[in-house]
């Protein structure tokens, strides 16, 4: 074991302050040191997107970053995408209305990849989201639900 | 019935935890003093093992304790067989179940040989590379033609050969059908299915409470109440002192419901020899060896056909690997054999099989079952026979469909749930007219495919027909309770690993006590709530759970509108259940909630009527004597780059049959889901070996999943042929989507690519633009 390294980052707008190996990987710290849960690990060899979360804005893959190496960094996770406990955004909703999920593990992941998409590309084509998502795997859904939930959460928040 | 909400598109009760990031998966069980466990795998696909050194990992800091086949004790014997032989005579069927821990010898690559418990993952990983196993590496046996061959190595040194089992089934007389016969098509066959990769890995968390001696184990099983028996048993606990959770599952498909994994047998014996909790999480690369897979089968299947092209008779011989352990007994082979006779009238059948253990990881169900692979062959005969004989493809199917008066239609032979294959009912010929105008078949095949010639592309058409026998017994439960607060309580036994089930029994509820869908909560896979009950598997949880769902609701309403009557003294007949309150028709101010009359029937003081059960509950069985069956056609249209053979579906569709549908949202998800995953098998996933039995690519880099560009959008239509079977008419749905798509797709190329022309057949699945260009370029 080697010597633990500060770390501090903030999550979902909160600071978290903690003292980790520097192998630990980032999945992992916001998982079991952080107690974040809602990132669902699926591969840790950075294919799967399960573990997707944003830094400073990006999405990324939590399981091929280490710990140390968000220091300093602003991440966002899925439980930082509702307005209010009890409520669920516009991304969410859009994603219960088309059925978008079915065991919810890649859910996370492809939330946070999608909510990055939708700001860049607030307009998208079908073409452009089945690209967007197309670095996501769900083994349950097949994706077209995913695909309409998407094309749906555009509409509703560009009609405000 | 005041208010409709089966067949409604209801959307989901359970979204709105897993879009937040709220629900509890097994990784999510973090307890006080949770230790974690990891295990050292076989490098080798069959070895002698001569040494096991875990002094240095023993010596490890962190490291709290090294466990070996040894140190096991009399806990050390191989696990239950799941699933005896069926009652088949001369079945020939050998037991050899997998080993929590391997001693001796090892017979496949991720075979567990060491578990480290350690106060970290982290560590217990560092620890594995401590150990040093010596191995005096044996020829592996993979092929499975080779596996028979004389003087073959033997994956079970104390059998005399490799054969697992045998089975010969028949119907009618082969023999003389072959005689009359004016056509025969015979053909080899191979088809290969690959793993069912969930998203979730498999997973365990155990932890022994020592002052109400009661273990508590979160475990990713399809199969909690199973899981919490056969606990039980093995760790000699009495069943009420486990509790077995399977929690939010992230996927199953099937291979969550094999029993016991090693892992689930020694995590639980860790948690209480050591006093703490102890977590396991299967990573990704063990996950490709160490949890079962579905593979390849071979077929020689002649088909006799008079000369109009009416199938007199099938005869088939098939092997399939089922690994190095048999604990699944022979239920991917039987609904292999079974589902081959598919939805056609077929006087006369004749099946052997056998099943070949080889080095490799072990076979079990995986959506579709097997079905894939004999909804393969039957298909590519009929395609083989058309040409022949000069038929339209659809035309030969439609001479063959059994027709719509014939049901309840007997195949005579044994079923996967033992009792004799038998079609409840159905309307087959629905089904491929409702499938050929969604195609527009007669247009594609006059205008579109002419066009597309002319132009110098590759468009060709599929469409296959399919059967699936879903629903099978034994039975399921249901706890149905009126709580005070008006909400309703369900308890079930069984998992849920996607399927809806918190909706779609929630719906079932809701129909019978006139309560608001989201008002129903529903509690599967947790046996402090319901102990009774099998499993989530062969397409079977809103047939049977959702029945015995229907009835206890039925019987809770039955108690409401009596409670009801006793409370306004009036006859049953004149009260409404609606809304959540029961009221006098007509007076609609005379009413009282459902929370209310739960409380009345919950009394603290008075006297009670003899007889009489306090609250508004009920539980009730239900078993169905044998299992429903669904059916489909699937069609595309689809255009392969002539160079690079990559092929791109342009049209999709699919019309089932599922008997009643309980929410068509839902059944469009898992419908489009076991598509996705039959495109997977068709053309993207293979579990490449080598020939000393390696898997050559156990990664999501190499093993490749359709992704959000590989799938199309599917066009999705429904016939509705209810089953007689259960009370609300429902067939399973859940693996329909998967079984016909290999034979979709082989058909569909051949048309593309104009193949039978040359001479050349698509006999085999899976393909890949590789594999297809060698086929294609007379590779074989």
């Amino acid at each position: 074991m080697s010597a633990r390294v500060a770390v501090t980052v903030s999550v979902n707008g909160t600071t978290h302050r903690r003292e980790v190996e520097p192998r630990l990987l980032l999945s992992d710290f916001l998982r079991h040191e952080l107690g974040l849960t809602g990132t669902h690990v699926g591969c840790e060899h950075g294919v799967c997107g399960a573990c997707t979360i944003r830094l400073d804005g990006a999405p990324v893959r939590s399981c091929l970053m280490f710990a140390v190496q968000a220091d300093g960094h602003a991440i966002a996770t899925v439980e930082g995408l509702a307005p209010a406990p009890g409520r669920l955004s516009v991304l969410q909703e859009a994603f219960r209305d088309a059925h978008a999920l079915q065991c919810g593990y890649c859910t996370p992941g492809i939330l946070m990849t999608v909510s990055a998409f939708l700001e860049e590309t607030p307009d998208p084509t079908e073409e452009e989201v089945r690209h967007a998502l197309s670095g996501n795997l769900c083994r349950c859904t097949g994706y077209q639900h995913i695909v309409d939930a998407v094309l749906l959460a555009a509409r509703r928040l560009r009609e405000g | 019935m005041e208010t409709r909400h089966i067949g409604r598109a209801v959307t989901r009760n359970e979204d709105a935890r897993l879009l937040a990031g709220r629900a509890l998966f097994v990784d999510d069980v973090e307890l006080p003093g949770m230790l974690h466990a990891a295990f050292l795998r076989s490098p080798h696909a069959h070895a002698e093992i001569r040494s096991v050194d875990v002094a240095a990992a023993r010596a490890r800091p962190g490291v709290v304790a090294v466990v070996t086949a040894e140190d096991l004790g009399a806990y050390w014997k191989p696990g239950p067989l799941l699933v005896p032989p069926p009652p088949i005579p001369g079945v020939v069927f050998r037991q050899r179940c997998q080993v929590p821990l391997a001693r001796g010898v090892v017979r496949h690559v991720g075979e567990p040989v060491a578990m480290v418990v350690a106060e970290s993952r982290y560590i217990a990983e560092d620890a594995l590379a401590d150990i040093v196993v010596d191995y005096a590496p044996l020829p592996a046996v993979g092929d499975l033609e080779a596996a028979l061959a004389p003087g073959a190595p033997r994956v079970h040194a104390d059998l005399p050969d490799n054969i697992a089992a045998e089975v010969r089934q028949a119907k009618g007389d082969y023999a003389a059908a072959r005689a009359r016969a004016a056509h025969l098509v015979r053909r080899r066959f191979r088809y290969d299915r690959g793993a069912s990769i969930p998203m979730e890995t498999r997973g365990i968390v155990a932890a022994w409470d020592a002052k109400a001696d009661r273990l508590t184990v979160w475990d990713t099983t399809q199969a909690p109440v199973v899981i919490r028996n056969g606990l039980a048993a093995m760790l000699g606990l009495a069943e009420s002192q486990v509790r077995v959770v399977a929690p939010f599952i992230g996927g199953g498909f099937g291979p969550k419901i094999m029993m016991f994994y090693p892992e689930e047998m020694l995590v639980p014996w860790a948690a209480l020899r050591l006093g703490r909790p102890v977590k396991w999480i299967e990573d990704r690369l063990e996950h490709f060896f160490a949890t079962t897979h579905e593979r390849g089968q071979i077929h020689e299947a002649e088909l006799a056909l008079d000369a109009e092209g009416r199938i007199l008779g099938v005869r088939d011989e098939f092997l399939m690997d089922t690994g190095a352990y048999d604990p699944y007994g022979l239920t991917v082979p039987l609904n292999s054999q079974c589902t081959l006779l598919n939805c056609y009238d077929i006087p006369a059948y004749e099946s052997r099989f056998r099943a070949v253990f080889t080095n490799r990881t072990l076979v079990s169900p995986y959506r579709g079952a097997g079905r894939q692979h004999g909804i393969f062959v039957i298909e590519r005969l009929l395609d083989a026979a058309a040409r022949e004989l000069g038929l339209d493809r659809v035309e030969i199917r439609r001479r063959n469909l059994i027709p719509p008066d014939r049901f309840p239609y007997r195949n005579e032979i044994i079923y996967q749930d033992f009792a004799p294959l038998t079609y409840d009912s159905g309307d087959y010929a629905a089904l491929l007219d409702k499938a050929l105008a969604a195609i527009r078949y007669e247009r594609f095949l006059s205008e579109e495919q002419p066009r597309a010639r002319a132009e110098g592309r590759h468009l060709g058409l599929g469409i296959v027909c399919y059967v699936e026998g879903t629903g099978i017994g034994p039975y399921e439960g249901a706890k149905v309770r009126v709580q005070p607060s008006g909400k309703v309580t369900l308890a079930t036994g069984i998992g849920t690993q996607g399927q809806g089930h918190f909706t779609v029994l929630a719906q079932v509820v809701a129909e019978q006590l006139g309560v608001d869908v989201r008002d129903v909560e529903v509690t599967t896979g947790d046996t402090d709530q319901f102990d009774w009950g099998v499993g989530t598997f062969a397409s079977r949880g809103a047939v049977v759970a959702g029945a015995a769902t229907h009835e206890a609701a039925a019987a809770v309403r039955a108690k409401v509108l009596k409670a009801a009557a006793e409370h306004f003294e009036c006859a049953e007949a004149d009260l409404v259940l609606a809304d959540g309150k029961v009221s006098i028709a007509g007076v609609p101010e005379r009413a009282i909630t459902l929370g209310e009359l739960a409380r009345l029937a919950n009394p603290l003081r008075g006297a009670v009527k003899p007889g009489t059960e306090p609250g508004l509950e009920a539980t009730r069985y239900f078993g169905p004597e044998m299992g429903a069956t669904a059916a489909g056609v699937h069609a595309m249209v689809i255009e392969v780059d002539a160079e690079t053979l990559r092929p791109t579906i342009h049209r999709y569709v699919v019309v089932h049959d599922c008997g009643t549908v309980l929410n068509p949202l839902i059944l469009a998800g898992q419908i489009q889901g076991g598509v996705a995953q039959g495109i997977g098998n068709a053309f993207f996933e293979r579990l490449v070996w080598s020939e000393d039995g390696q898997l050559l690519n156990a990664s999501l880099a190499d093993y490749l999943l359709p992704t959000s560009l590989d799938v199309p959008r599917m066009e999705l239509h429904h016939t509705v042929t209810p089953s007689p079977l259960n009370p609300l008419g429902t067939k399973g749905a859940g693996e329909a989507g998967a079984i016909p798509v290999g034979a979709l797709f082989a058909q569909a190329i051949e048309d593309a690519l104009d193949l039978p022309s040359r001479g050349i057949e698509i006999a085999e699945i899976p393909l890949s633009p590789s594999r297809l260009w060698e086929i294609v370029h007379g590779g074989g």
